[in-house]
C-alpha cells in the first residue's frame, strides 16, 4: 500500500493533487463529474477586490499541445466570493481549500487576503503575483523583486493563514523573485503561472485573442514549469507546489522529483473535467512501477 | 455533463462545406439547442458541436467545415469511436413557444433549429421555419424540415432560392408567438430589431473547455455576466445586450 499524502505549509494533503486556479471555478461544478474531496486541495478562481468581466472576447486560443487564455481574472468579487460562492464549494466539500488572491495594489492585495484570510473554508492564501492578463497589476508585481517583495509583506503583515505566492514565468531571474518572496515571509512558492503568448489568424492577419497577448498553459510548458521548480526549490527554503503542463501521473512524480511539495493541474481540466481525478487514480500504480512507497519521499530527488 | 464515447454511423456531405453525421451513444438528457464537446486527435482543446437532432441512442450532427477540427471530423468512417461530453449549455425552453412560434436559423445556425422545430410540432404548435443562406448551394435540411409539416421559408442572399435577401425579409408580415433563432451575429441582432416578440437566441463564442470552468466565453447581459457555454448558448431576448 503506497503513502501519497503530503504535508504542505502545515496542512497534510491527502495526495498533492490541486486544481490550478482559473480552470476549476469555485469547485462546486465539478462536485456532479466526481467526488471533489479526493482532490488534495481546490485552487479557487482568482478572487479581486471589486467584481470583474474580465478582457473582451474572443479569449481563448488553442494551440500545439495547449491554449491560450487572456481571461483577465473574471470574478465576482471577493464580499460575493464570500458571500455566495464559498458556502456552495462548503456543500460539497470538506477540505481546506486555497484562495487565489489578486490585486491592482498592495491595499487591494491586503484586502482581499485579510478578507479570505477570515473564512473558514480556506486553509491557504495563494497570492497571485502572476497574472500575465491585467495591466497595472498582477504580473507586474511578480516580474519585479522589490515589488513581490512589499506585496508578500504587507500581506503576511494582516494574515495568519500560510501564505503560497504564484509567480511569473516571463522574468529573466525567477530564483531573485522567489527569494524576494520567501524573504518577505512567503510561507511556500508556487510556478508557475502562464507563459505569454500570442496566436494570428491568417486569414484576417489579426490576432485571434482581442487582447492581442494571452497566458500560454498546457502540456507544452510542462518542461519549462519544471525547470523553474527545480531551479527554486534548490535556492528556497520554503515548499514549492509545482503548476505547469501537468496532465498525467507521471508528470506529478516529475514534478516532485524537481522539488514541488504539491501540484497544481491546470488547463488539462479543461479538456478532461476529471482529469484530477484520474491522475489521483493513477499515483498508486505509477509509484509502484518506480518503486515509491512515500511520495513524500521523492520531494527534490533530482539532485 | 455527461462523458460519453459515440460511435460514428454515417458521415455524408449535404451541402457544399456541410456534413451531416449520425452517432451512437447515450443520448440521455440532450435537449434542443444544447451543444456536445468532441475529443479529437492531436488537437488540444475539444470542438463544440451543436446538437441537431436525436433519436432514441442516435444523435446527429450537421456541421460545416471551418478549420482542422471539422476537416478531421468530414473524414471520419463509420465505425469511429469518439469521446463527447455531452448535456452542455442550457437550451431552448419550449414551453415559450406560444401557439405559432417561428424558428430562424442562418447558415449552420439552422441545425440547433431542428430538434426544437420537431419537438414543437409533436407538442401541437403551429410551427414555422425560416431559414437563411446565402445562395442554392448552401441550402440543406429543406427535405427533412419539410417532412416535419413546418411552414418551411427560405430566405437566400442572392435570390436563387425563396426569398431574395435575409431572414428578416422572410419574416414580415407573419406575426410569431415567440422566437427560437440561432445564427451568425448580425443575424441575430436584425430578427431582434424587426420582431416585438419575445424569444430565445443562440450565440456563438470561441470557448475553452465547454463546460463553464475556464470563463473563456463569458458575456455581459443585463442580469449580470453569463458563459456562453453554460448559462448560454441561448439567452432569452430581454437579456441580451448588443
Amino acid at each position: 500500500m503506497v503513502n501519497t499524502k503530503v504535508n504542505l505549509m502545515g496542512l497534510t494533503l491527502d495526495n498533492p493533487v490541486i486544481p490550478a486556479s482559473g480552470t476549476f471555478g469555485f469547485g462546486y461544478e465539478f462536485a456532479d463529474v466526481y467526488d471533489i474531496n479526493i482532490l488534495g486541495s481546490i485552487s479557487l478562481k482568482g478572487t479581486t477586490k471589486e467584481p470583474r468581466f474580465g478582457n473582451p472576447t474572443p479569449r481563448i486560443a488553442e494551440c500545439e499541445a495547449g491554449l491560450i487564455n487572456s481571461v483577465g481574472l473574471q470574478n465576482p468579487g471577493v464580499d460575493k466570493v464570500i458571500s455566495e460562492e464559498l458556502p456552495k464549494l462548503r456543500k460539497v466539500y470538506n477540505k481546506p481549500a486555497i484562495a487565489n488572491c489578486g490585486g491592482f495594489s498592495i491595499e487591494e492585495y491586503v484586502e482581499v487576503c485579510q478578507k479570505l484570510d477570515k473564512c473558514p473554508e480556506i486553509g491557504i492564501l495563494e497570492v497571485n503575483i502572476s497574472c500575465p492578463n491585467v495591466h497595472n497589476g498582477g504580473m507586474s508585481f511578480g516580474t519585479d523583486p522589490k515589488a513581490a517583495y512589499e506585496v508578500v509583506k504587507a500581506v503576511k503583515a494582516v494574515t495568519t493563514k500560510p501564505v503560497l505566492v504564484k509567480l511569473s514565468p516571463n522574468v529573466t531571474d525567477i530564483v531573485a523573485i522567489a527569494k524576494a518572496c520567501e524573504e518577505a515571509g512567503a510561507d511556500g512558492i508556487c510556478l508557475i503561472n502562464t507563459l505569454l503568448g500570442m496566436r494570428i489568424n491568417l486569414k484576417n492577419r489579426q490576432p485571434i485573442i482581442a487582447n492581442k497577448m494571452g497566458g500560454f498553459s498546457g502540456p507544452a510548458i510542462f518542461p519549462v514549469a519544471v525547470r523553474m521548480v527545480y531551479q527554486v526549490a534548490n535556492a528556497v527554503n520554503i515548499p514549492v507546489v509545482g503548476v505547469g503542463g501537468v496532465a498525467t501521473a507521471e508528470n506529478v512524480i516529475e514534478m516532485m522529483l524537481a522539488g514541488a511539495t504539491a501540484v497544481q493541474v491546470g488547463a488539462e481540466n479543461l479538456v478532461n473535467p476529471a482529469a484530477c481525478r484520474d491522475i489521483i487514480l493513477d499515483l498508486p500504480r505509477v509509484m509502484e512501477k518506480y518503486g515509491i512507497e512515500n511520495l513524500s519521499d521523492i520531494i527534490g530527488g533530482c539532485k | 455533463m455527461k462523458n460519453v464515447i459515440f460511435e460514428v454511423l454515417t458521415n455524408k456531405k449535404i451541402a457544399k462545406d456541410v456534413m451531416e453525421m449520425t452517432l451512437r451513444g447515450d443520448t440521455s438528457g440532450i435537449n434542443p439547442g444544447t451543444f456536445v464537446n468532441i475529443k479529437l486527435d492531436g488537437l488540444y482543446l475539444r470542438r463544440p458541436i451543436s446538437v441537431c437532432n436525436l433519436e432514441d441512442d442516435v444523435l446527429t450532427f450537421v456541421y460545416k467545415i471551418v478549420g482542422v477540427g471539422t476537416e478531421q471530423m468530414s473524414l471520419m468512417d463509420a465505425g469511429t469511436k469518439l469521446d463527447v461530453l455531452t448535456q452542455l449549455g442550457n437550451g431552448y425552453d419550449l414551453d415559450n413557444a406560444g401557439d405559432n412560434p417561428v424558428l430562424i436559423g442562418g447558415g449552420v445556425g439552422v441545425p440547433p433549429t431542428y430538434l426544437a422545430a420537431r419537438k414543437l410540432v409533436e407538442a401541437g404548435k403551429s410551427v414555422t421555419v425560416i431559414m437563411g443562406f446565402n445562395t442554392k448551394d448552401e441550402i440543406f435540411y429543406e427535405e427533412e424540415f419539410k417532412a416535419l409539416g413546418v411552414d418551411l421559408r427560405i430566405a437566400t442572399v442572392d435570390g436563387s432560392v425563396g426569398t431574395k435577401g435575409f431572414v428578416t425579409d422572410a419574416l414580415k408580415r407573419l406575426e410569431p408567438s415567440y422566437i427560437y433563432t440561432c445564427g451568425p451575429e448580425p443575424m441575430l441582432k436584425a430578427v431582434y430589431n424587426a420582431t416585438s416578440c419575445s424569444g430565445e437566441y443562440s450565440f456563438e463564442e470561441r470557448m475553452g473547455c465547454g463546460f463553464g470552468a475556464c470563463m473563456g466565453c463569458s458575456c455581459k447581459t443585463k442580469y449580470g455576466n453569463k458563459r456562453i457555454c453554460k448559462e448560454g448558448p441561448v439567452l432569452k431576448k430581454e437579456e441580451i445586450i448588443w
